[in-house]
């Protein structure tokens, strides 16, 4: 095995396509699964069960089938019902939705790490429901859901190579497209392999920066 | 046992006067009794105690009227409005007209002093910020800590804490004020400042004082009224010089005995 820095030169362009690709479903996915989670989360908080009940249930069944399965249903079934997306947008929904079924259990632990004299403080002081959320309970939570959720978005760009299996040009599939095309796979799977180290490691460092912020 | 706090045994005007009325106010936590049957009443401007062992009760009382617990059994009348049942508006307005001070502060961690004592009148009240911030201001100078506006409540003592506590109550100029314990939490020597100062409220304002607390010297202070609780009923009631010069309940004796 010889490696070539050329193959490595010319793979170069496909690689930035993909790893635009790649950033944008790791981004939209995150943002879309903490905001769906955080909506699960105060759904399951609700007073009444007929909100609850579905809610857990959806949510159960999401969490414990394979996000390829899922993925495979968005892009080659919900079509059949006449909703289709392109691959990359079916992409994104299907790894947001899948890991806002994990994100909602780090937003309930969050919400329930606040002390119960929070709740009744804000009662004491008649805040709004709202309120009580946006001022009181929200921004306590948010420091100890920080760590979790940077976690599950490591795992989300983990994750973002199956998006190939339904014609995602991301950095994975770049690199495939590449190797059958040139016949040469080392350095294209070494590049993003590397790839996916710093971005990994970018991603904690930013994180960590976040975490000694919000301690304060 | 029912208990009327007045000064005047008969006063005219009832309704009005008669802030706070309990009438056979159950409430249970399982198998255990905490109220049984409790019937009170107290009368704008009053400040009463309460006092009695642990688990008799008393916090219980001004969690019910906070809304904070509901009764299994009674009614409860604040300021004329019945509560449980009432509709979420009805509630709220009860509410305001109540500050309540917690034994372990409560204060919003992520706030900081200033803005723990201004949220609630500007979202409640929707005093504009500038006045509710100069308000503030007032009430951290008359508690002692005009110069910790822009500190975060980790940054106090629990003292000081305390009592950005009781500026935020009073900051929503309540006729009601609850205290709970509100001295337990702190170190010995941090209880004195705090207690000064609620004495120097109950002196100069009108306010209607509920005071659980463990401090019989400060109940003898403030009260018009000190209530005796033992398993969850008021076994004796009376002004302080009564109560603790000379009770008539055996129970009384036995628990003034423990804690003077």
């Amino acid at each position: 095995m010889t490696w070539d820095w050329n193959a490595v030169g010319d793979f170069m362009p496909h690689f930035w396509d993909g790893l635009l690709v790649t950033l944008q479903a790791l981004a939209l996915g995150s943002l879309l699964s903490f905001s769906l989670g955080l909506v699960w989360a105060l759904l399951m908080r609700t007073p009444t069960r007929w909100v609850r009940w579905p809610v857990g249930v959806v949510t159960e069944f999401v969490r414990n089938t394979p996000l390829l399965v899922q993925l495979f249903f968005l892009f080659y079934v919900l079509p059949e019902w006449g909703l289709a997306f392109s691959a990359l947008t079916t992409g994104i929904i299907a790894i947001g939705l899948h890991y806002s079924t994990y994100t909602m259990q780090v937003y309930r632990a969050g919400i329930e790490a606040v002390p119960v004299g929070q709740w009744e403080a804000a009662t004491a002081l008649s805040l709004s429901v709202r309120r009580t959320w946006t001022a009181v309970i929200l921004p306590q939570a948010v420091r100890r859901v920080v760590p979790p959720l940077g976690n599950y978005a490591i795992s989300m760009l983990k994750d973002t190579p199956i998006l190939m299996t339904i014609t995602v040009l991301e950095m994975l599939g770049r690199a495939r497209l590449f190797s059958q095309q040139h016949f040469q796979f080392t350095e294209p799977v070494t590049v993003i392999g590397v790839a996916f180290i710093v971005i990994s490691f970018l991603a904690s460092l930013l994180l960590r920066t976040l975490e000694r912020r919000l301690v304060r | 046992m029912s208990v009327e706090t007045s000064k005047q045994p008969a006063a005219a005007e009832d309704r009005p006067a008669r802030l706070i009325h309990m009438a056979g106010v159950t409430k249970r936590f399982g198998e255990h009794t905490v109220l049984d049957g409790l019937d009170l009443s107290v009368r704008t401007g009053r400040h009463v105690t309460l006092i009695g062992p642990s688990g008799s009760g008393k916090t219980t009382i001004l969690r019910l009227l906070m809304t904070l617990a509901e009764p299994d059994e009674g009614t409860i009348t604040v300021d004329g409005q019945r509560l449980f049942p009432a509709t979420e508006k009805e509630v709220r307005e009860v509410r305001k007209k109540i500050g309540m001070v917690f034994q372990q502060f409560n204060l919003f961690p992520n706030m900081t002093v200033l803005r723990n004592i201004t949220e609630a009148p500007v979202t409640v009240l929707g005093l504009d910020r500038d006045e509710a911030e100069a308000r503030a201001r007032e009430l951290l100078e008359l508690v002692g800590l005009g110069d910790k506006c822009g500190m975060r409540p980790s940054q106090l003592s629990g003292g000081q804490q305390q009592r950005v506590a009781i500026a935020r109550a009073l900051a929503m100029r309540p006729q009601v004020l609850l205290l709970d314990e509100v001295t337990s939490a702190l170190d010995p020597e941090l209880v004195a400042g705090v207690l000064d100062l609620l004495r120097d409220i109950a002196r100069s304002t009108d306010i209607t004082i509920l005071a659980v607390t463990h401090e019989m010297n400060f109940a003898r202070d403030i009260s018009d009224q000190v209530l005796m609780f033992d398993a969850g009923r008021i076994i004796e009631a009376g002004p302080p010089e009564k109560i603790f010069s000379a009770p008539e309940h055996d129970r009384t004796r036995e628990f003034l005995g423990a804690v003077l």
